[in-house]
């Protein structure tokens, strides 16, 4: 294999990796501060993508022409609904079943994002086929051997890794996140210390959902279609890859979304069968990793879980 | 007087008798005989099955006004839902209704395949008009099941047959890993390869994968004119998708899978252009009783558009009631009736049933995609030059 492919291939995995973290890094943000699983997650995301799709229609509709300013409206209206709907999934959804057993916010979730995913497919204008997601991005390719480097992918890539670190720097640098931190290590202190826990629970899933929104967008202008299903997969991978990293941290997330995209790639790749195991392979080996350290590759270091 | 009265009652009595005798003439006379029709009437495939029902109906009405029709015929339509446990339970609900004396059923390849045992546990002969995998004619050897619509098979055969015309020497194959795509895959690489054509790579893929830059990749590196997809539209129009990101420079073939104006809809600017695909049948007007049969449903005014598959159930169901005009309302005559079909006329061409009951004359379209919709090869500018596929 010339160095041009291997190339792509690590541009491939490296494309995947960012959406995954993105999908990984809002579990992780939930487990955190509430201990809740979020199953609609993947879903939320999907919603996400088809706001940004019918902003799309919209402002084409308004006859703005300019790409820029047509993705800067499109992120900005999808990632505040998707944030507001996570937002008030946790609201009412979440918040009210919090003494309840961790079983049935997972249950409520899990039911919400099938409600989702069959109200896009039913209600959106043809919604059970795949919807033509614009190409707004520049699609100039450099050929680099082989190995077809695209700006838009790197333009993706590059706004993936962006939000990523601006996630960490908001949990780990600013008042908001230190609240964040303080509710997800002992609610009982920080709501002594005065921190608003309600609010700040909404806060986390607002955050965690327009991350998730954002993650939409990006699938839909990399591959160029969205569908009512894309979520569930997506989710499950997120998932996944939250906990092979370690739920509640957010570096395991990130850590997660990059091993698990390594996987595929490799699974698809080097396994001498049919790639139709790629994802066989990549779960299959997150299972090993889940046996070898229960409680992911970097664990909380303030656990307070036994 | 209460005699004269009960007299006078009953005189009025027989005279009505045999006014409205007079009145319906022979239409009482003749015995009545039940057919049936299954299709999924309801669920995401539903205006195929409605179609098909609408066909079959015109073909009972058009025997029902025929004067020369021995019986008078009622349809019973019945809705599988295209889910396999729905279809076992209306099929047994037709097989055992002694009335009936055949039927024409599913669209859906799944329930076919679930029902077919109980078709020959009940001697109910039946004729499928829509579903397309093999197995339904040749993985039994059941004496009830015909089929008038060509399979998988006579589909990729046509396929490699018209790719290894075209010029292509080298392929690579996707599919998906059901029964349909796993299907198509085995007929089509033993086609081509019985036609001298290379395959270079084959690639298994679930029906809900989202990325396939990674299969892709590996096809860039392995080359090939042409990449076959054996699976149905949301996973071509990735997989299109994805080629152009990753600069594959390749003709893009198809299965009947994927001929549905989804794959426009899904695909962004002249990506789909040059897209060939097969379709089992033709386009009711290429058919050689096409314009009657578009004719005839035109007038019946029926709701819904009779879609792909339509014609073909008109011509099962006409098939079905000619064997009961020959043969009589007997389920085991009507069966021995469908064995010798030979060279029968419809408005779908010639039909000729083998050993499993299989229309052997199957016909098969080629489609190429062409300015946002599928037209049929012959009468594309890709057939006369004006425009060249991939690689030519």
């Amino acid at each position: 294999m010339d160095i041009g492919l291997l190339g792509q291939y690590l541009a491939n995995g490296v494309m995947l990796g960012t959406m995954y973290a993105l999908v990984a890094v809002g579990f992780t943000l939930f487990f955190g501060v509430l201990d809740v699983i979020k199953f609609s997650h993947g879903d939320v995301l999907m919603l996400g993508s088809f706001t940004g799709f019918t902003v799309y229609i919209g402002v084409l509709a308004m006859g703005i022409e300019n790409p820029w300013l047509m993705i800067a409206v499109i992120l900005i209206v999808s990632i505040t609904t998707t944030a507001a709907v996570g937002a008030l999934i946790a609201r009412y959804l979440v918040l009210p079943l919090k003494s309840a057993p961790p079983l049935n916010i997972l249950l409520i979730t899990l039911m919400l994002g099938t409600a989702i995913r069959e109200a896009v497919r039913l209600f959106y204008p043809d919604g059970s086929n795949p919807k033509n997601f614009p190409a707004l991005l520049p699609t100039a390719s450099v050929d680099l051997g082989g190995f077809a480097l695209r700006a838009d992918s790197v333009i993706l890539v590059g706004a993936g890794i962006a939000v990523i670190i601006g996630l960490n720097l908001l949990i780990n640098r600013t008042r908001l996140g230190l609240a964040i931190r303080a509710v997800a290590q002992d609610e009982e202190t920080a709501k002594i210390m005065g921190i608003n826990y309600t609010l700040i629970v909404l806060v986390t899933f607002a955050i965690g959902s327009g991350a998730a929104a954002f993650a939409g967008i990006m699938n839909g202008l990399y591959y160029n279609e969205v569908n009512f299903g894309m979520g569930l997969l997506l989710g499950l991978i997120g998932f996944s890859a939250a906990i092979i990293g370690g739920l509640g941290n957010i570096y395991g997330a990130i850590l997660g979304g990059f091993l698990f995209a390594g996987l595929q790639t490799v699974g698809a790749v080097a396994l001498p069968f049919a790639s139709a195991y790629k994802d066989v392979f990549a779960f299959g080996v997150v299972i090993a990793l889940m046996a070898w350290k229960p409680t992911g590759l970097i664990a909380e270091r303030s656990s307070d879980r036994v | 007087m209460k005699f004269t009265e009960n007299r006078r009652s009953f005189l009025s009595f027989a005279l009505a008798a045999s006014l409205s005798l007079g009145l319906a003439g022979p239409a009482l006379a003749k015995e009545t005989v039940k057919v049936g029709f299954i299709g999924p009437l309801s669920g995401g495939v539903s205006n195929m099955g409605l179609g098909g029902r609408n066909s079959a109906a015109l073909a009972v009405a058009l025997r029902n006004q025929d004067p020369n029709a021995k019986y008078e015929y009622e349809l019973e339509p019945l809705d599988d839902e295209c889910k396999p446990n729905v279809g076992v339970q209306v099929a047994t609900k037709l097989a055992t209704n002694r009335k009936v004396v055949g039927a024409v059923t599913h669209y859906c390849s799944a329930v076919a395949m679930g029902t077919v045992d109980i078709y020959h546990k009940f001697n109910l002969p039946v004729i499928v008009w829509g579903a397309v995998l093999p197995d339904i004619t040749y993985g039994n050897d059941y004496a009830e099941v015909h089929r008038v619509n060509g399979t998988m098979i006579n589909q990729n055969e046509t396929a490699a047959k018209f790719m290894t015309e075209q010029g292509y020497k080298t392929w690579a194959i996707i599919h998906d890993t059901t029964d349909y795509g796993k299907g198509h895959n085995k007929y089509f690489s033993q086609f081509l390869t019985e036609r001298g054509g290379e395959i270079l790579g084959t690639f298994g893929v679930t029906s809900d994968q989202q990325d396939f830059t990674a299969e892709l990749t590996k096809i860039k590196e392995l080359n090939p004119d042409v990449v076959y997809f054996g699976g149905l539209t949301p996973i071509a129009v990735r997989i299109r998708q994805q080629m152009d990101k990753l600069g594959i420079e390749a003709q893009f073939q198809g299965v009947s899978g994927i001929k549905s104006d989804a794959y426009f809809a899904g695909l962004s600017g002249d990506l789909a252009e040059g897209t060939v695909t097969f379709l089992e049948g033709a386009p009711a007007e290429k058919l050689p009783g096409g314009e009657y049969f578009m004719a005839e449903y035109e007038k019946a005014g029926y709701g819904e558009d009779f879609e792909a598959y339509g014609p073909f159930a008109f011509a099962a169901m006409s098939l079905l009631l000619d064997g009961i005009e020959e043969v009589g309302p007997d389920r085991k005559a009507l069966t021995a009736y469908l064995a010798d079909v030979n060279e029968h006329n419809s408005i779908t061409g010639s039909v000729s049933f083998d050993d499993h009951g299989q229309n052997t004359v199957a016909l098969i379209t080629t489609y190429v995609a062409q300015d946002g919709q599928w037209v049929v090869w012959e009468d594309s500018e890709y057939a006369d030059g004006t425009r060249k596929l991939t690689g030519k």
